[in-house]
């Protein structure tokens, strides 16, 4: 009797998932909590790595009815005797010490908070729970997924339009000669023979004798092409193909920022924040997301990721430029009917006054109409934060852009003052509530 | 040198099956051991992770605790805190041992031997596994259970069955039968039991009863049955919290019933192997032990993989003093090993002190006897009241240390000495004792026809109180199954009250809120 060795290393491993989903249910609050706080503290290129979570341990407890550490008679035995002998006394530890008593805390055994890290993926899903694009319609649209087909080999079913002819018959060919299938020629011979013999008016005995065995061999010629098929259901093939699904639910986002010399360092960082929020938030929503960058100071370019944060450029302030650069780049590369356009523009406020008409322009016929969503937030220097914080001390290019503001649903405007703003007006710009309002 | 069943550390299939066969030729052939069929799966760490977290069975129900448990295994294991088990061992017919690929083919070899034929003895003779389990109805009854909970979620949702879970495995401890065992169905009866009861209600179901008036209270119109008339008086005292709920509690749906019936089948499946913790793994240890070092002196495993099964075995049975850093209590796997080679010792050479101590197997000379006659007929406590020799507390320097709430220091009671072995004998036994270890807690009052106040007494050992923080919040978790107030006395040796507890609606509604 062999044994019975199953190879199991196959299974499926995270069968305790469930399990997790369920637990991670039950410490949704602190690992909120735990989320929030980190995106405040955490340096700027790691948003996208787990997180260590601290829940208290009160809230996951699993009490059982179990005896205290202390209080009452006890006896223990203990292994490793060395000196003592009976009646010897020891000390005993201050009441306090030693840990865990049932006064000291509450739970019993004073364990510590439990401590366990969730993935960037669960990370993620904390983060944009409560949020919602904020305008999905187009997204839901384009929600069935279009597929490609592409040529795959050749498969031995399919539908009767992608017989590939060329390989059935060269399959049909080679198991003719395999299976000796007769030749159409050698049995045309045959019959030409026999027709010849017996039109013959004086056959010999010779010639009677070849008759029949001539017609005999016809005979079983004629039966084994009966048997082997010129071309049998086996010798099919079929072109095959594989498809593909095609990313179609796909956004571009714009980030737009001011580079001039009145941005420091710190508001950039601010601007930064903002922005990678937003592209983490939108690669969750759609498979490809684009992003392009644009700075401005009195004229505005594309450049990479790398220059829009790092170089610094001097000049004035006029903001049209970058609109107007990037309707240009809408119009070249990205059709409206085929992406999600989403924008959000950081600046410290500044702009060239005899530009605000154009600006304005832009924003409401050449930018707004073709977006989904148009952010705009207004970064400001910590060490500012006191002088600004009134709603009465604003910025020009705010109170042209407050003027259109009111009845667009997709834009919103906002004033961030430090890292810890950065999340909640994130946050509030993109909330479910704003999308029922 | 042929002869050998592998060369190196790496495995296959091949010799796994071949090794296994040297084994059990040993096993069965030499030793006599009767195990049930052996199942030997093979499965990655991660897996083992996954096994951890639901207590080792291939089929289990979800539930929070167990991802919590997952994900503070998985931190330790990745950290490096603590390694995996080499194996795990199902108490199942055939018996189901899981082997991890990491190892290397001498520890599965050790693995074969430990769990597919020690614990699978164990599990097979034990007369508790016997009474107490059914091992070849439980994959299918863990199976049944984890279908019908994740069926209560989706019709109840998740929260709800959260709930019940919760509150009952909050009772595992109090949910099992100590003393005996009531007859009852075995467990793969239980699924078409089940069924019967939810086909009945359902052939039963009046839409007229619909408009009777709902009961008052924010619980009212969730429609708890009045289950005394049901189903007859309790008889009280009752030791089974579990079953007392279960059977009696006011206002549990049927569906919540059944789901604190899952919850204590589970328990007390896994009762017996609580009570013989020391034994099982005693068993286990000392056969693998014995059946490696056969596999050497048949020339059939070289001197290297032997020496790495010796390293393996002896931090196995490594028992720290008392007084060392590493001391964690006494280990199962030291004392049981120690015996078990000790019983050996006292049938084939007993001293006249054995003769004196241990007349019935001293110089028996049939030592796989008396050991199979242990394995079959006790359980922890007993066996070490029975078995724990005076040369095995000398080797061990046992003493019992006396800690009296009166006094203000500790005392020695007794040492590794003439007038000290029976009494350290006794005090380690009753340290296995599974009704001193856990609470003696008790149904003593219900008064179902009146204010339906359940009352529940602890019958204190020595004055040892509980755990007050846990207590409470077990409490609640009574109360809330119960659903009127729920009340805990803690009664001395002397019957008169040390503490109580108590849970009335109000702090009840509280614990629901949570």
């Amino acid at each position: 009797m062999g044994v019975n060795v199953i190879d199991r290393r196959l299974n499926p491993s995270g069968k305790s998932l469930p399990n997790r989903q369920r637990f991670i249910r039950l410490a949704k609050a602190a690992i909120k909590d735990a989320v929030v706080r980190s995106i405040r503290e955490r340096a700027l290129g790691d948003v996208k790595s787990g997180e260590v979570v601290n829940i208290p341990f009160k809230r996951i407890a699993e009490p059982r009815l179990h005896h205290a550490s202390q209080g009452g008679d006890r006896e223990h035995v203990l292994p490793g005797n060395k000196e003592f002998v009976k009646g010897d006394t020891l000390p005993k530890p201050k009441s306090g010490e030693g840990g865990g008593g049932s006064e000291g805390s509450p739970d019993g055994e004073g364990e510590d908070d439990f401590r366990f890290t969730i993935s960037a993926d669960e990370y993620l899903s904390v983060l944009f729970e409560e949020l919602e694009l904020p305008d999905l319609a187009k997204a839901k649209f384009k929600d069935v997924e279009t597929l490609r087909y592409h040529r795959a080999g050749h498969s031995s079913s399919g539908s009767p339009a992608n017989l590939n002819l060329e390989r059935s018959l060269r399959k049909s060919l080679s198991r003719r000669i395999c299976l000796k299938r007769p030749k159409r020629e050698e049995m045309a011979a045959l019959e030409a023979e026999i027709a010849e013999l017996e039109a013959m008016p004086g056959r010999g005995e010779a010639d009677e004798s070849r008759l029949i065995e001539l017609r005999a061999s016809r005979d079983s010629m004629a039966a084994k092409m009966r048997r082997v098929a010129y071309i049998d259901p086996v010798d099919l093939r079929y072109n095959r193909f594989e498809s593909t699904p095609q990313p179609t639910a796909q956004a571009v986002m714009f980030c737009l920022m001011d580079v001039s010399g009145s941005m420091t360092e710190d508001m950039k960082d601010l601007a930064k924040r903002f922005f990678l929020l937003l592209h983490l938030f939108l690669t969750r929503q759609y498979k490809h997301v684009d992003i392009v960058f644009i700075r401005h100071t009195s004229e505005a370019k594309e450049v990479d990721e790398e220059t829009f944060f790092n170089s610094r450029e001097t000049g004035g302030t006029v903001v049209s430029t970058a609109l107007e650069e990037m309707r240009r780049v809408v119009e070249a590369r990205y059709p409206v009917d085929e992406w999600n356009i989403y924008a959000a523009q950081a600046s410290d406020g500044d702009n060239y006054s005899s530009d605000s008409g154009k600006c304005l322009q832009l924003l409401t016929e050449g930018v707004l109409p073709v977006c989904q969503y148009f952010a705009y937030i207004e970064v400001y220097d910590p060490r500012q934060a006191e002088i600004f914080l009134s709603s009465l001390n604003v910025s020009d290019l705010w109170k042209d852009y407050e003027s259109v503001a009111g009845g667009r649903p997709n834009f919103a405007m906002k004033r961030v003052f430090n890292k810890g703003d950065v999340f909640p007006v994130f946050h509030q710009l993109f909330s479910k509530a704003r999308a029922a309002a | 040198m042929s002869g050998l069943l592998f060369e190196t550390g790496e495995w296959n299939f091949d010799t796994l099956k071949r090794t296994y066969d040297a084994i059990e030729e040993i096993a069965v052939g030499e030793m006599g051991l009767d195990p049930y069929p052996n199942q030997i799966e093979l499965i990655s760490s991660e897996q083992m992770l996954d096994a951890y977290s639901s207590i080792g069975m291939p089929v289990f129900y979800h539930h929070w605790s167990f991802g919590k448990r997952f994900a503070r295994d998985e931190a330790m294991y990745r950290k490096g805190y603590s390694g995996l088990a080499y194996e795990i061992v199902i108490n199942s017919n055939p018996c189901i041992s899981y082997i991890m690929e990491e190892n290397t083919m001498t520890m599965q070899a050790l693995v074969m031997a430990h769990a597919a034929f020690g614990h699978n003895h164990f599990f097979k003779n034990n007369y508790l596994f016997k009474e107490q389990t059914d091992a070849s109805g439980i994959l299918d009854y863990l199976n049944f259970a984890k279908s019908y909970i994740s069926h209560c979620e989706e019709r109840h949702g998740v929260s709800a069955v959260e709930r019940v879970l919760d509150a009952a495995h909050a009772l595992m401890d109090q949910g099992v039968n100590r003393y005996g065992r009531r007859s009852r169905p075995s467990l793969h009866e239980e699924q078409a039991r089940a069924e019967a009861r939810q086909a009945h209600a359902s052939d039963n179901y009046n839409d007229l009863w619909r408009t009777l008036p709902a009961s008052a209270g924010k619980n009212g119109g969730k429609g708890g049955k009045p289950a005394e008339t049901a189903r007859g008086a309790p008889q009280l005292p009752e030791e089974n919290l579990l079953y007392f709920l279960e059977k009696f509690s006011p206002r549990l749906r049927d569906w919540e019933r059944e789901l604190l019936r899952i919850v204590r089948n589970i328990a007390q499946y896994f009762f017996p192997q609580r009570q013989t913790k020391a034994m099982n793994e005693g068993c286990a240890t000392y056969v693998h032990y014995k059946i490696m070092n056969r596999l050497f002196d048949l020339g059939k495993i070289s001197e290297g993989s032997m020496l790495e099964f010796l390293t393996s075995h002896t931090s196995v049975v490594f028992q720290p003093d008392f007084d060392d850093q590493r001391y964690n209590g006494i280990n199962p796997y030291a004392l049981g090993f120690e015996m078990m080679c000790d019983i050996e010792r006292i049938a084939t050479q007993p001293t006249e002190e054995d003769r004196q101590y241990l007349p019935e197997i001293a110089g028996c000379g049939d030592a796989l006897g008396a050991l199979k006659n242990a394995w079959a007929n006790y359980r922890d406590d007993s066996f070490i009241a029975q078995y724990l020799s005076p040369q095995l507390m000398r080797k061990m320097k046992l003493f019992k240390l006396d800690n009296l709430a009166a006094e203000q220091h500790y005392t020695v009671a007794a040492i590794h000495d003439e007038r000290g072995y029976k009494s350290v004998r006794r005090a380690l036994a009753s340290q296995y004792d599974p009704s001193l270890r856990d609470p003696n807690i008790q149904v003593t009052s219900a008064d179902l026809a009146g204010d339906r106040r359940l009352v529940l007494t602890h019958q204190m050992h020595n004055d040892v109180p509980l755990a007050e923080g846990d207590a409470k919040a077990v409490l609640g978790h009574i109360a809330d199954l119960w659903g009127f107030d729920v009340e805990l006395r803690g009664v001395g040796a002397d019957s008169s009250e040390r503490y109580s507890y108590e849970m009335a609606l109000a702090d009840q509604a509280l614990v629901a809120l949570k």
